[in-house]
């Protein structure tokens, strides 16, 4: 603006905002047209406030970190490794951090070779950078339904079509995605990857099976596809027996002590230490991996050195019994995590009545639940977030159409205080019920006139009693007719 | 050109439109530098009236969308602390921010707008208006969009081609409003006229015409996000059209009493050829892309000139 100001003075006229526009858009690359905004999103932009209770967020707890160690670590940084820390360094990352990854993905049973790995600006930039290496527009990522909704735009960016396949309680039905990549084979498009989470999806919570991973890893080989498998909460399990990695499987199946030959990884220090550091990594057969680090050169040259040596200082730290003090502090989110799912999956019972459904995620951050099928939660969103104060993350955001998901919506447990879950959730479910009974008294269908807390359960075949089923995500030949109707 | 002053521009809040106001305040925050002017920008929440009382402005520039800030709330309250303001006063403000109350003023003044009926929550809830859905489909017949009465944004936007989808985009509407409007669905082009106050009194301004690059036109939320719709100006009209579409904005702004400025959105029937008035929007758009600077600016007049005209009804209420 002031420069703006300093032109004036010298008697310029402005010039005219719409040529001015015209001219820009003449310069614009083509991918820009797939890069848009939405009203949906500009919505959720305006949750962001202190009067709102937001469960929209994807965030961890950074409180639960003490400040003393943060402040110890970083004059540590500061005093000792000026120099290095205020240096650019290797694009690969910085040998200290890639030791942290290597003890990290070996938690999770996964054994890697240091030479294989590449340190990225959150594990965003593996997204990012794992599209500039393979997609020309209009190759083929098939990804889960619903899918990680900043990988949306990531996705639109290299004007990559994008197939969805809708999961289940087990995650990623493979049968349908050898069903997808059949066609697209017949239509002539070209799949390059398939981007799954197999950990407590986000924002499906659900967990693909160990039956279903080994068949995933076989059908890339039979069909030389890559996988990129974003795993960022895997070791944020609460219950239930860990499970390998796509990753693991991969490279078990060449031999032991072998690299994966068709699986990308992607891990973050983001969710079992800080998202503030901006530090993620990927581990990747040997030439993706000089172009992914190719494309990080062009475009960020290197990760923060100085976060990457926080990384490597925190990774030191040992507790006085000789553990690990980030093992305890994952412990720790752990414990807070799961009493937190546990306190908004009881405040769901309460308030979503019969009608809605959810995911009860073994581990993560996120519950997904479906409502209603007459409920568009991005019109609910904006009726909780104005008369009620609280806000989550629509579902169509997970889906490239922005069509599908309409009833569904993603919940975040692990960032909000218990309080705020269990008044949220009560929040939301007041909106549902008003616009339950709003339908209900438009269609004279009087079950749904009548607040849930007054109506009869529903009958046994349409609403399971089991928990199971309660809990699940939706069944798709229970659920196909009704979507797809939905989705024009 | 109105001397030096000193402005607040008004702009934010917290309605649905806010992105797009901040846009808009920071577009003619710009100019009224330009033009010579002290900005005090506001970003407006609970301390608006002693951030103002503070500031001492000269007038007030509002630059908000949606609710509070265009449906007359704004108005009053400057009017209450004394402190002239840019564009319409409070009563074409509620006037045309209820889309439904414009509607019956336009019908009533015979001015060709789409057949409609409006519905409110509590007269479902509380007086069985839910038995009043069937006529009203009769009378309008399908397709039929359903708007909130009061929102500026194309959220809660909604079409219904059958009495199937016609609860659920009623639902859909009053997430946003208490109050909607239920229209005969007009196919057609989109035109919008801007009319500007000047010197020798309104003039509205050449036609712009929104085209959808997609052809899904019962998509309203897709169809009005950015980088889906052309924008043509001056649109490409017979002069008898153009002529009549300026001459209703010119009516509907004397209609509603608008002041300084306005943007009366109007479709041209593809099968009759006639041209229907939509709704008036009395804080029209002031970014980059908006319709009105684009309109102006084929009109010869930049948008220095625009915010210099548009301050000016400040002055002369």
């Amino acid at each position: 603006m002031n420069r703006s100001i300093s032109g004036a003075g010298g008697g310029r006229k402005a010039r005219p905002a719409a040529h001015e526009l015209a001219r820009y858009e003449a310069l614009f690359a083509a991918r820009t047209r797939g890069m848009k905004s939405s009203a949906m999103r500009e919505m959720m932009a305006l949750t962001e406030r202190p009067d709102v209770i937001s469960l929209a967020g994807g965030l961890p707890d950074t409180t639960t970190f003490a400040p003393e160690l943060y402040a110890k670590l970083m004059s540590q940084v500061a005093a000792e490794q000026t120099a290095r820390a205020l240096q650019y360094g290797p694009t690969e990352g910085m040998a200290a951090t890639v030791q942290c990854i290597v003890e990290v993905m070996a938690a999770e049973g996964t054994l890697v070779d240091p030479g294989e790995v590449i340190v990225t600006t959150g594990g965003q930039q593996v997204i990012d950078l794992v599209c500039k290496t393979l997609i020309d527009p209009g190759d083929v990522i098939v990804a889960e339904a619903p899918t990680y909704p900043g990988a949306v735009p990531t996705f639109s960016a290299y004007q990559a079509e994008v197939e969805q396949i809708e999961m289940d309680s087990d995650g990623m039905p493979i049968d349908e995605l050898e069903r997808t990549l059949d066609r697209l084979q017949a239509e002539g498009r070209r799949p390059k990857f398939i981007y799954t989470i197999p950990n407590f999806q986000n924002p499906g919570g659900v967990t693909m099976s160990l039956a279903r991973r080994r068949r995933l890893v076989e059908v890339a080989h039979e069909r030389e596809l890559l996988i990129l498998e974003d795993n960022p909460y895997g070791l944020l399990r609460y219950e239930g027996e860990p499970l390998p990695t796509l990753y693991s499987l991969d490279a078990e199946a060449g031999g032991a002590g072998g690299a994966a030959d068709l699986v990308i990884y992607l891990g973050t220090f983001s969710k079992i230490l800080s998202p503030g550091l901006r530090l993620g990594w990927a581990v990747a057969p040997r030439p993706v991996l000089e172009k992914l680090n190719l494309g990080k050169q062009g475009a960020d040259l290197c990760s923060s050195p100085v976060t990457q040596l926080f990384v490597a200082e925190y990774f030191k730290q040992h507790e006085g019994h000789g553990e690990p003090h980030w093992l305890g502090y994952l412990e720790q989110l752990k414990e807070l995590y799961q009493r937190r799912r546990d306190v908004m999956l009881a405040a769901l019972d309460e308030h979503f009545g019969e009608q809605a459904r959810w995911t009860k995620p073994q581990g993560g951050l996120f519950v997904w639940a479906t409502l209603d099928e007459r409920i568009d939660t991005t019109d609910l969103l904006a009726q909780a977030r104005e008369q009620e104060g609280v806000a989550f993350v629509p579902g169509r955001a997970a889906y490239m159409d922005g069509h599908r998901g309409s009833s569904s919506m993603r919940l975040n447990f692990a960032g909000v205080p218990d309080e705020d879950i269990r008044e949220g959730i009560r929040r939301i479910g007041k909106v549902v019920r008003e616009q339950v009974g709003l339908y209900g008294t438009l269609t004279g269908s009087s079950s749904a006139a009548k607040p849930p807390a007054e109506s009869a359960p529903e009958p046994a075949a349409e609403q399971a009693p089991g928990l199971a089923d309660v809990v699940a995500l939706p069944r798709r030949d229970q659920e196909g007719p009704a979507r797809q109707r939905k989705d024009r | 050109m109105t001397a030096a002053s000193k402005v607040a521009v008004l702009k934010g809040g917290r309605s649905l439109e806010r992105n797009v106001s901040l846009r808009s305040g920071a577009h003619a925050q710009e100019a009224l530098a330009r033009l010579g002017h002290e900005v005090v920008a506001i970003d407006v929440d609970a301390q608006l009236v002693s951030r103002l009382r503070e500031a001492k402005p000269d007038a007030a520039l509002i630059a908000l969308h949606g609710p509070d800030g265009e449906d007359g709330t704004m108005q009053a309250l400057l009017e209450a602390i004394a402190i002239p303001y840019t564009g319409s006063g409070p009563a074409a403000c509620m006037c045309a921010t209820d889309k439904v109350l414009a509607k019956h003023l336009m019908r009533n003044a015979g001015i060709p707008t789409p057949a409609f009926h409006s519905l409110r929550e509590t007269s479902i809830k509380e007086l069985g208006a839910a038995g009043a859905v069937p006529d009203v489909e009769a009378a309008l017949g399908f397709p039929l969009v359903v708007k909130p009465a009061s929102q500026g944004s194309a959220l809660g936007v909604k079409f219904a081609r059958n009495d199937q989808e016609l609860p659920g985009a009623l639902v859909g509407a009053f997430s946003y409003d208490r109050k909607v409007l239920i229209e005969r669905y007009v196919k057609g082009r989109d035109l919008a006229v801007s009319v500007l106050d000047g010197p020798t009194g309104p003039l509205p301004l050449p036609v712009v015409e929104a085209v959808p690059r997609e052809e899904d036109f019962y998509d309203y939320e897709s169809r009005y996000e950015i980088g889906m719709t052309t924008f043509v100006c001056p649109a490409e009209l017979p002069d008898d059209t153009t002529a009549r579409a300026q001459e209703l904005a010119l009516d509907v702004y004397r209609l509603l009493g608008c002041r300084g400025v306005a943007r009366v959105d109007l479709m041209l029937d593809e099968q009759s050829g006639e041209l229907w008035v939509l709704e008036t929007n009395v804080i029209p758009g002031m970014t980059e892309t908006s319709l009105l600077p684009q309109a102006a600016d084929a009109a010869g007049i930049s948008f220095d000139e625009l915010i210099s005209r548009l301050l000016d009804s400040a002055f002369t209420r």
